[in-house]
């Protein structure tokens, strides 16, 4: 039988969560004090649940391996956060809100959480509201709301370029605040090692103190994963450089079966790999796409120009310039969604027209612009017939004045002063949508054990829209957990706080130990760096935004080889009783090259292209993504069956009662 | 009273203590300071002792003058007690420091420019209150204005007066405006003026103070 | 790919919180001026792996600027030579070829050394938690627009909300004084009518907790202002100060 249940409430789409709200099971305020959750990350998804569940009662404990909450890598998140409260007057709606994100997902997301994602959206925000998270806001003192990709409605709230930052911190302090009434207790500098189950439940954890190297168990009635995505496997990404998939990789091991891992963002304005040195990749936010126009050479000849530092951008006259997304897709232009925008970059680059010394980027160039807004404000200022020098001055103005932080960001990193040269980009791993399987109540497959955010799979499909991250994150732990872990929790009332000296406990302990002397012992050559970097070469090459069966089947005998040269070859500084980075970083990486593979498993099985998921094989005659939805609707979920590559493939179908499947188009 | 200990052991209510009292002596150096100018009438110190007599003798004064070492001392004790829970915050020092990159030597140095200026408050007190006390308990004639010219011809006494006063700008271009600061006034509207008289007052007092032993030295004042 | 500079590295090698630390010498060669500082540190870290030497440990994650992981002490400046940026912000191209470079962890008694150039700065995880919230549980918020609140409020409270935490400020202090940090909380919660119920309980403690970790006392040199990779003003303590001094005078409680 499988084990793919995932207990979409019965009932019309709009009445299944207040249906299940309604009629879920409830613990009582007595029997709360006695159980006991583990939390593991501390991001958006990680935090609200603590806060949520310590509200309820529960005794929390949460863990996070940096050396405070507030350094999750949700902070990082720039854009913003959508909801559908219609504040603009424009035509939004829950169901607007559900249906641009199954489309944006490219018809591969669960219809039942995805509805419920839009419908607790505008509680988030007055949420946040109340706990004094400072959104944008207008003069008459309401919410201010702007536009993303992929949508037709005002509904992004924000603050500034730092929503997920304040998002996070208001998370963060209603999390402290249940630290400080002693109900969360909260573990700094710990990371998940492992999940211990017991009689087929999850019932606890192992984690390292970072800082001493202890092993520490711990008892839980259940555990949620609030750990993030896994774009790390790519070594370069703009994910933070301790973003890991350990957590969800141990926990698929030991039964979570992982939804869609092939499903990954990639997003077209990031800031070019500069060399070998890097180690990761800053995003430039998407709001720039408004005013900027992404160019590359007409000419092959000019483009190597560029490359070898004999011509600059700025000589290329209007002629000699490719606007290729606008020429591509006159519909939507430089705002195509991103998966659409990163595709037509890369093919432009390997055609042989990219514009750094590496080949591979490509302009925003925010010239036209500029001198359109110097225009209006030389007629704003009552100037007749002003001078070019003149126009673009004014517009420059007007530029720093919307976009002056990113322009100062850009400068600091590449040197260059992007008032005087177009910015370079070139897409980046940013987001995975894939993840652990999780049915409507976020529980994985292994009873007691959940995963929120972007560390389950559920709502995104196969291409997340901006600003949809921050939702997801908040609507699981603030909105959903406190209510679906009822379901369990409410049957396990019964169930004593399990003494750690039990069998279960030792033994999984014992595992974790055995790994990291393993680690140690193996005193190689190599550092753990250097098989990142050859880890991320690959999947990124084989994996990333173009894919094809040859180079899938390709990667994964380079990725096996690479990780028997891992295990043979690598080398730890270092002891296991100190805090030891290399040694953190080398658990991870280990995963990784296990993980990596899955992901190019998944990718060759899905013979279609969707979404952030584009096969070569299955495009149209203009090059854009087939999907083929008579073979491939379902989540593919994979298995782990023990040994060495055996996972076993098992479908969720998907079904669509409330959206007409259409294909996407952007022309 | 539980609540005004706790108040005034915090870290912000010390500083309160600091900003209140800078003030008060603030207040204080431009009666002491204008008093003192009169002998720039030069009349042979006539005007100038009908000033210190009044100053020493009136009962109002006498009452003040107890209030303003209170408030002196109060200054001072509470500076080393702050000094010393400042030093114990940074157990281990840096290396190397650049801290003329974010901040004025003078606003690092208030320590050592209150230290300065307490030894030279010790001498201070020494050549001039000490003797107006002794003759108003024995009830002897004293004439502060001769005693000025006598200490004042002596050239490094002139020196360590200027020093003094030299440090007395530096402290209280810090100090003037740091005490609004403390007690939590800052507003765009009027911390540029608070700043600016700030400055003029640092500037122009000490500089009325620095002219007296010079002048006396040089022989001007008669 | 190399680059063209050489550097020499002055860095702070402690064993663990109990150990004595030393400064240690590192030349590092073929620097690229392209390079983040933090990368740089990445290439001497991978020699010292491959030479069996144990890497320099250093706090950092997101290498955008905006966790306040980061927090190196450079050549005398918390994050380094240039305003406004974080250490992972900071590149290469803004050091000599040939310049000596001297990196320290942050310094003070309530952040003590880890190892290495890592610091425990969990003193600000509790001061939060002794008030830096609106008590407020999830689930019982009105509607979102019920508020309305003045845009340049808003403004001035997002403008202190942006502090990342890193704590620059106390390791730029000379009395490593925490105060730019509460202030900046205390601030944005007093400046937003949310926070008005619990205005005078919260910085009560805030300031409370603050005193007991063990920061120094705020003598407004305002070092911490200038060094602040995210601009929170000084004006931030300054309304501490007032809100304070206004809750120990006028709240009830004793």
């Amino acid at each position: 039988m499988s084990k793919l249940d995932a207990k979409i409430p019965e009932g019309s789409i709009d009445q299944k969560w207040t249906k299940y709200k309604s009629s879920v099971a409830l613990v009582n305020p007595a029997n709360k004090r006695n159980l006991e959750i583990i939390i593991v990350g501390s991001g958006l998804a990680g935090a609200s649940a603590a806060a949520a569940l310590a509200e309820l009662g529960y005794k929390v404990k949460v863990f996070y391996f940096q050396d405070s909450p507030r350094r999750a890598h949700s902070i990082a998140a720039q854009g913003g956060i959508n909801a559908a409260k219609n504040y603009t007057n424009d035509g939004d709606s829950v169901h607007r809100l559900f249906y641009d994100t199954i489309k944006g997902g490219d018809y591969r997301a669960r219809e039942g959480n995805v509805h419920r994602l839009a419908e607790v959206s505008n509680n988030i925000i007055d949420q946040c509201v109340a706990q004094g998270v400072p959104f944008a806001r207008e003069y008459g003192g309401l919410l201010s709301n702007r536009s993303f990709g992929g949508t037709q409605v005002e509904r992004t709230f924000y603050a500034a370029g730092q929503t997920g930052q304040q998002l996070l911190l208001g998370a963060y302090s209603a999390m402290q605040r249940q630290v400080g009434s002693g109900k969360i207790e909260s573990f700094s500098r710990h990371e998940m090692l492992d999940i211990v189950m017991i009689d087929g439940k999850c019932r606890g954890i192992i984690a390292r103190d970072l800082v001493t190297g202890k092993l520490e168990r711990h008892f839980g009635h259940s555990v949620l994963l609030c750990t993030g995505g896994y774009g790390n496997v790519f070594f370069l990404s703009t994910n933070a450089m301790g973003s890991n998939a350990t957590a969800v990789w141990k926990a698929h091991k030991k039964g979570a079966y992982f939804g869609n891992p092939c499903f990954t963002q990639i997003h077209p304005t990031c800031i070019p790999v500069s060399g070998d040195h890097q180690s990761k990749l800053t995003l430039m936010s998407e709001s720039l796409r408004n005013d900027g126009r992404i160019w590359v050479p007409k000419l092959k000849e000019d483009a190597e120009a560029i490359r070898t530092g004999k011509k600059r951008a700025v000589q290329l006259s209007e002629e000699e310039r490719d606007y290729y997304l606008e020429r591509r897709y006159p519909a939507f232009g430089n705002l195509v969604p991103r998966d659409v925008a990163s595709r037509a970059a890369k093919e432009r680059c390997d055609a042989g027209y990219g514009v750094n010394k590496t080949g591979e980027a490509v302009y925003l160039d925010f010239t036209f612009n500029t001198k359109r807004y110097g225009r209006t404000e030389a007629t704003k200022k009552g100037i007749h017939n002003p001078s070019e020098d003149e126009i673009v001055r004014l517009g420059k103005d007007v530029i720093k004045e919307k976009y002056g932080n990113l322009f100062d960001m850009y400068k600091q990193i590449t040197g260059v002063d992007p008032y005087e040269e177009p910015m370079q980009i070139y897409p980046a791993v940013h987001y995975t949508m894939g993840g652990l399987w999780v049915d409507y109540n976020l529980m994985t497959t292994v009873p007691g054990l959940y995963a929120l955010g972007e560390a389950n799979f559920s709502d995104h499909g196969a291409n997340r829209l901006g600003a949809s991250a921050l939702m997801q994150g908040l609507a699981d732990g603030y909105f959903v957990i406190p209510y679906t872990i009822g379901a369990y929790l409410s049957k396990e009332i019964a169930v004593k706080a399990i003494p750690t000296d039990h069998e279960a406990f030792v033994e999984a302990e014992k595992n974790v130990q055995e790994r990291i002397d393993k680690l140690l012992n193996i005193k190689g050559t190599k550092t753990v760096d250097h098989f990142h970097k050859k880890l991320g070469k690959i999947m990124w090459d084989k994996c990333g935004m173009g894919r094809n069966e040859k180079h899938l089947k390709e990667a994964i005998d380079e990725i096996r080889a690479l990780r028997a040269e891992f295990w043979k070859d690598l080398r730890v500084t270092g002891t296991a009783d100190d805090l030891n980075p290399e040694l953190e970083k080398a658990g991870r990486v280990a995963d990784f090259l296990e993980l990596g593979e899955l992901m190019c498993m998944d990718a060759v099985n899905r013979n279609e292209s969707c979404g952030g998921h584009f096969r070569e094989e299955y495009q149209t005659e203009e090059g854009e993504a087939k999907r083929d939805d008579d073979n491939f609707a379902y989540v593919a979920t994979w298995e782990y069956k023990g040994g060495e590559n055996n996972f076993e493939l098992h479908k969720e179908e998907l079904i669509y009662e409330n959206i007409k499947i259409a294909q996407r188009s952007y022309k | 009273m539980n609540w005004l200990s706790k108040m005034f052991s915090s870290s912000i209510g010390q500083k309160f203590i600091m900003s209140i009292t800078g003030l008060f002596l603030i207040s204080f150096l431009v009666v002491h300071c204008f008093l003192n100018a009169l002998i720039f009438l030069n009349d042979g110190g006539r005007v100038f002792n009908m000033g210190a007599k009044f100053m020493s003798t009136n009962p109002v004064i006498r009452i003040v003058e107890i209030v303003l070492f209170a408030g002196l001392l109060l200054h001072i004790i509470r500076a080393f007690i702050l000094m010393n829970l400042n030093n114990k915050s940074r157990p281990i020092k840096y290396a190397v420091t650049n801290g003329k990159a974010n901040s004025k030597w003078y606003s690092r140095s208030m320590g050592l420019l209150g230290t300065l200026l307490l030894l030279f408050l010790i001498i201070h007190l020494r050549h001039f209150w000490v003797p107006t006390k002794i003759a108003l308990f024995s009830g002897n004639e004293h004439n502060s204005f001769e005693e000025l010219k006598e200490i004042f011809s002596n050239p490094i006494f002139v020196a360590i007066y200027e020093l003094g006063v030299i440090s007395l700008f530096y402290h209280l271009m810090h100090g003037f405006q740091s005490a609004f600061q403390t007690l939590g006034l800052n507003h765009s509207k009027y911390t540029p003026f608070i700043q600016t008289c700030g400055k003029l007052y640092s500037f122009i007092i000490p500089f009325i103070f620095a002219l007296m032993p010079l002048a006396i030295f040089m022989g001007f004042i008669k | 790919m190399s680059g063209n500079m050489n550097i020499t590295l002055k860095v702070w090698r402690q064993k663990n919180s109990n150990a004595k630390g030393e400064l240690a010498e590192y030349k590092v060669g073929d620097v690229s001026p392209d390079m983040s500082f933090l990368e740089m540190f990445d290439v001497l870290n991978e020699r010292l792996v491959s030479e069996n030497n144990e890497p320099i440990a250093f706090d950092h994650d997101c290498r955008e600027g905006i966790c306040g992981m980061c927090s190196m002490f450079i050549n005398g400046r918390p994050h380094g030579p240039k305003e406004g940026i974080t250490t992972c912000q900071l590149h290469m191209r803004s050091f000599k070829d040939g310049d000596t470079i001297v990196v320290e962890p942050w310094r003070a008694q309530a952040f003590p050394v880890i190892k290495d150039l890592i610091v425990d700065r969990t003193a600000f995880d509790r001061i939060i938690a002794a008030g830096g919230y609106i008590s407020v549980n999830t689930g019982n918020a009105q509607d979102a627009n019920n508020i309305a609140i003045s845009k340049d409020n808003a403004d001035e409270a997002f403008a202190a909300a942006a502090c990342i935490g890193c704590g620059a400020c106390v390791a730029a202090c000379k009395n490593a004084s925490a105060m730019l940090f509460v202030s900046a909380k205390v601030s944005q919660l007093a400046l937003l009518p949310q926070g008005q119920p619990e205005k005078q309980t919260r910085v009560l403690s805030m300031v409370a907790q603050m005193d007991a970790e063990g920061f120094g006392a705020c003598t407004n040199t305002g070092a911490c202002e200038a060094e602040c990779p995210k601009g929170i003003s000084l004006k931030n303590i300054a309304r501490m100060n007032r809100e304070y001094l206004g809750a120990q005078l006028c709240s009830e409680k004793m």
